[in-house]
C-alpha cells in the first residue's frame, strides 16, 4: 500500500520537476542566427516592448512598420518581441534581458521614468552619432528631446509621444445625480463631494477611480499619487537644494486623500483596485460600461475605444467629459498635470545598433509617428505632427489634453527615482488597505528615502522651487 | 563514498599499492564529473549568493552598472525595516500554523486512521489527499484562490448552513494562505507517517492494549515514542518546505493585501524583482537561510537526543 503512494509520490514529485524544466527552456530566449549577422547588410533585428493587457495598437503599428522596412531592406528580418506583462514586471524583465548580448533585443521600448536609471545602469547606447546625422531631430520638441537626456548630457532614446493626466467624468452619470454637464472642480473637496453625491444618488456605480498600490506600479505613483502631491504646496524634489523631500505637509495630506476615497467606499473596493488588471479594467470595462463616474487617467485612454483599440466604443467623445485635476486648495495654476511618455531606445549589448537605427529612423517618419500619435492616442511630440490637421481632430480630447502641456510637471528625471516611486507605492497600499494611517505610512516613507538617496544629508523639508 | 579496500585500482594505475594517495586520486577519477558538476551548479550559485548579499548589485541605477562592496549594509537595513520585521514574523505564523499544526496534526490523524479503516475509504482518501499533493502548485493556488474567494466555494457553504462568512484573501490572508498549504502539504506528512506506523510490530500495541492502555493512552505512551525519529524528520522536511512556500501565496495573494501575507520568499522576491534590488533580496535569503538552519538544528538535536 504504502510502496505504491510513495511510487505515485515519486512520479509526482518526477512530473513537477519535467515540468520545471520543460518551463526553464521554454523561458531561454531563442535567436536564431542574430550574431552571424554583421550591423551593416542584412541583418535580424529583435524589438522588445509592452504589451498592455488586450491593446494591440502598438503590435499592429510595429507590424506595419516591419513590413514597411523589411521591403526597404531586403534580406533584413524584424522579430517583434512583445513583452505581456504588468509594469514592474516589463521593467525587470527587459533589465534581464539588456544584461546579456545573446539576449538582448536591438531595439528597447523605454519608458521616460526609468530611463535614467537603466542609463546609469549602463543598459543604453548613447545616440548622439546617429542623431547627428539625422535631419528629423529638429523636428521634436525640446521638452521631448530632453525626456531621454542622461546625467551625461547624452541623449539615449527617440520619444514617440507624450501625455498629460487628467479628470474624465461620465455625463451621464452627472446627470443622474444632479452634477453639471460642465464640471469644473476647483479644490480636492469639489472632486470629493462629487464623488459623495454620486455615491448617495446613483447606487451600483463606482464614484472615482485614482490607480494606487503595488500591482499597478509606476501608473500608481504618477497618475495617483503625484497628481495630488504637485497639487500641494510640496514637491517631491528639491531642484535648488538638489535634494529629496521628506516630513512634507503635502505627502501626508495626498495620504490622506487616499484614504478617504478609500474608507468612504468612494472609490473601487481595495481589492479590486489592487488587481494587476485594474489599468485595462477601467479602460474596457468599468468606463464603456458606463461603471465608473470619475476617473484620473491619462491622454491615453480613449485609445482602447478607437475602432483599432481593445474596445471600440465611438460613444465615449459625448459621453465622456475632460476636466483638469485642481490643485490642493485651488491655489497656485489651479490645476495640475503630469506628463510622461516612452522612448525607443538601443540597448547597449545590441548586435546590430545601426540597422536598429534605421529602423528607429522609420518608426519616427513624419508619416508613421502621425500614424501612432493618432491610434496610440498620443499628444505628439514632432512639430509636424502637432500641426497636422488630421492629428488635431483626431479625437474630442486632443486638444484639452495638449493644453495641459502648459501647466505639466515632469517627474524628477533621475537615476533613484524608480526606488523613490516604489516607496510611494508602498505607502499608498498600506494606507489604502488600513493597515497604517497615513502618519506612519509617510514616515516610513521618510526613512526610506533617506536610505535610498544616502542619507539625511541628502533630504531636505523644505520643497521650494520646483 | 565507503573506503574499501579495492585491489582492482592499483592495476589500474600501475603503481605499486603503497601509494595509497594515488590511488585515492584514481578512485576519485569516476567521481570527478559529478562533483565538478555539484561545484558549478550547487556551491556555484551559493557562494555567489553570499557575495551578492554583500554587494549593491541592483538590475538598475548605479548598482547595475559598477558593484560595489557595501559591507553589512543591506542586513543593518532589513533589521532596521517594518517591512521585513513583518514578513519574518508572518513566516514564522505560516510555518507554524501551516506545518507544524497542520500538515504535522492531520498527516499523523490521517495515517492512524488510515490504519484502522477498510480498503476502500483507505484508497479513497489516499487518492483525494494525495491528489492535492500532485497537483502543480499553481494549479492548486488557482483551485483555492476560487475556494477562498469572496463569492467563492467556502463561503457558499458557510452560508448554506447559516455561518457568516468573510472576504477570506482580504480579511484574513495569512489564514487563508495557511490552509491552503495545510491542504496541499497535508499528503507529504500523511506519507511518512504511514511509512512509520507500519514498521510498529503489532504485538507492541496488543500486550499494551492487553495491559489495559485505551486508545489515547496507547497513541501517547506506544505509538507516538516509536515513531519519535519519523516525527522529527517530517518536521524538519515540512518546515524547510514551508519556510519557501512562494509559488501558492503569490498566485492566491501576491503578499497583500499591503503587506499582510508578505512571507519572507515574497518580500524577497518583490524587492529583487519588482523593485530591482538584487544584492537586497539576496541578503534577505540569506537571512531566510539562516531561519532554516535554526529550525533544522533544533530537530536534529530532537533526532541525536533520540537516537543516544
Amino acid at each position: 500500500m504504502v510502496t505504491r503512494k510513495r511510487f505515485i509520490a515519486a512520479a509526482a514529485a518526477g512530473a513537477l520537476l519535467l515540468g520545471v524544466s520543460a518551463c526553464s527552456q521554454g523561458s531561454t530566449t531563442k535567436q536564431p542566427d542574430a550574431g552571424s549577422s554583421q550591423s551593416s547588410g542584412p541583418a535580424h533585428i529583435k524589438i522588445a516592448y509592452q504589451q498592455w493587457g488586450p491593446g494591440v495598437v502598438m503590435k499592429n503599428f510595429l507590424t506595419g512598420v516591419k513590413t514597411e522596412y523589411e521591403a526597404a531592406h531586403p534580406g533584413s528580418q524584424v522579430e517583434i518581441v512583445p513583452v505581456v506583462a504588468s509594469e514592474n514586471d516589463y521593467y525587470t524583465k527587459i533589465q534581464l534581458m539588456m544584461r546579456s548580448p545573446n539576449t538582448a533585443p536591438d531595439i528597447v521600448y523605454e519608458d521616460t521614468f526609468l530611463i535614467n536609471s537603466d542609463i546609469t545602469a549602463g543598459y543604453l547606447k548613447p545616440l548622439d552619432d546617429y542623431i547627428g546625422k539625422w535631419d528629423q531631430w529638429d523636428q521634436f520638441e525640446d521638452t521631448a528631446k530632453g525626456a531621454a537626456r542622461g546625467q551625461d548630457g547624452k541623449t539615449y532614446g527617440v520619444p514617440d509621444g507624450t501625455d498629460t493626466r487628467a479628470l474624465w467624468y461620465n455625463k451621464e452619470i452627472f446627470k443622474k445625480a444632479g452634477l453639471p454637464a460642465d464640471w469644473q472642480p476647483k479644490t480636492w473637496d469639489d472632486v470629493l463631494s462629487a464623488a459623495r453625491t454620486i455615491k448617495q444618488k446613483v447606487p451600483g456605480v463606482i464614484p472615482f477611480n485614482m490607480y494606487s498600490g503595488k500591482p499597478m506600479g509606476e501608473a500608481s505613483a504618477m497618475q495617483g499619487f503625484e497628481m495630488l502631491l504637485y497639487g500641494t504646496k510640496d514637491t517631491l524634489y528639491n531642484y535648488d537644494q538638489k535634494k529629496w523631500v521628506v516630513g512634507s505637509q503635502g505627502f501626508k495630506d495626498s495620504l490622506n486623500f487616499v484614504k478617504t476615497v478609500f474608507s468612504e467606499g468612494l472609490a473601487p473596493s481595495p481589492k479590486d483596485a489592487l488587481s494587476p488588471n485594474m489599468g485595462s479594467k477601467v479602460g474596457t470595462e468599468l468606463l464603456p460600461q458606463q461603471k465608473l463616474a470619475i476617473d484620473l487617467d491619462g491622454s491615453w485612454i480613449y485609445g482602447n475605444w478607437l475602432k483599432s483599440g481593445a474596445k471600440p466604443w465611438p460613444q465615449w467623445s459625448t459621453v465622456l467629459g475632460q476636466t483638469a485635476m485642481p490643485t490642493q486648495d485651488g491655489s497656485g495654476k489651479g490645476k495640475v498635470s503630469l506628463s510622461g511618455g516612452w522612448t525607443w531606445a538601443i540597448p547597449a549589448k545590441s548586435k546590430n545598433p545601426d540597422a536598429a537605427w534605421d529602423f528607429i529612423k522609420t518608426l519616427q517618419t513624419q508619416k508613421n509617428a502621425a500614424k501612432y500619435a493618432t491610434d496610440g492616442a498620443q499628444i505628439a511630440v514632432r512639430k509636424d505632427v502637432a500641426s497636422d490637421a488630421a492629428y488635431k481632430s483626431s479625437s474630442a480630447s486632443t486638444q484639452f489634453f495638449t493644453d495641459l502641456v502648459s501647466v505639466t510637471v515632469y517627474r524628477p528625471a533621475l537615476p533613484e527615482y524608480p526606488k523613490v516611486s516604489n516607496e510611494i507605492i508602498t505607502a499608498m497600499e498600506s494606507v489604502m488597505t488600513g493597515q497604517s494611517q497615513p502618519d506612519a505610512a509617510a514616515k516610513n516613507y521618510d526613512q526610506a528615502v533617506e536610505g535610498i538617496v544616502g542619507g539625511k544629508d541628502s533630504t531636505t523639508t523644505k520643497s521650494t522651487g520646483q | 563514498m565507503t573506503t574499501t579496500v579495492a585491489p582492482s585500482s592499483t592495476a589500474a594505475a600501475g603503481t605499486p599499492s603503497r601509494r595509497p594517495r594515488g590511488a585515492k586520486l584514481v578512485k576519485m577519477l569516476p567521481l570527478s564529473p559529478a562533483i565538478g558538476l555539484m561545484l558549478v551548479f550547487l556551491a556555484g550559485p551559493i557562494i555567489y549568493c553570499v557575495y551578492a548579499a554583500f554587494t549593491n548589485m541592483a538590475l538598475t541605477g548605479p548598482g547595475a552598472a559598477n558593484v560595489k562592496f557595501v559591507g553589512l549594509d543591506n542586513f543593518r537595513k532589513a533589521f532596521s525595516s517594518g517591512a521585513f520585521t513583518n514578513s519574518i514574523w508572518l513566516t514564522l505564523v505560516f510555518t507554524l500554523i501551516s506545518a507544524i499544526i497542520g500538515q504535522n496534526t492531520l498527516g499523523l490523524g490521517l495515517a492512524l486512521l488510515m490504519r484502522k479503516s477498510t480498503k476502500v475509504v483507505r484508497n479513497f482518501v489516499g487518492t483525494a489527499v494525495i491528489g492535492a499533493w500532485v497537483l502543480p502548485e499553481i494549479v492548486a493556488a488557482y483551485l483555492l484562490s476560487a475556494f477562498f474567494n469572496d463569492d467563492g466555494t467556502l463561503n457558499v457553504m458557510l452560508h448554506a448552513v447559516g455561518l457568516p462568512g468573510q472576504d477570506w484573501l482580504y480579511g484574513a490572508p495569512i489564514i487563508a494562505v495557511s490552509l491552503a498549504n495545510i491542504w496541499r502539504g497535508t499528503a507529504f506528512s500523511m506519507l511518512v507517517y504511514s511509512a512509520a506506523l507500519s514498521e510498529i510490530p503489532k504485538e507492541i500495541e496488543e500486550s499494551a492494549e492487553m495491559d489495559g492502555a485505551g486508545g489515547w493512552r496507547r497513541l501517547l505512551f506506544v505509538t507516538l515514542p516509536m515513531i519519535t525519529r519519523a516525527v522529527m524528520t517530517n518536521l524538519m522536511l515540512i518546515t524547510l518546505q514551508t519556510l519557501s512556500v512562494f509559488g501558492l501565496i503569490y498566485a492566491m495573494t501576491r503578499g497583500g493585501p499591503g503587506t499582510k501575507s508578505q512571507t519572507l520568499p515574497l518580500y524577497m522576491y518583490e524587492q529583487a524583482f519588482s523593485f530591482s534590488q538584487i544584492g537586497y533580496g539576496t541578503a534577505i535569503a540569506l537571512v531566510m537561510l539562516a531561519i532554516g538552519a535554526v529550525f533544522s538544528l533544533i530537530y536534529l538535536r530532537g533526532l541525536n537526543s533520540e537516537a543516544a
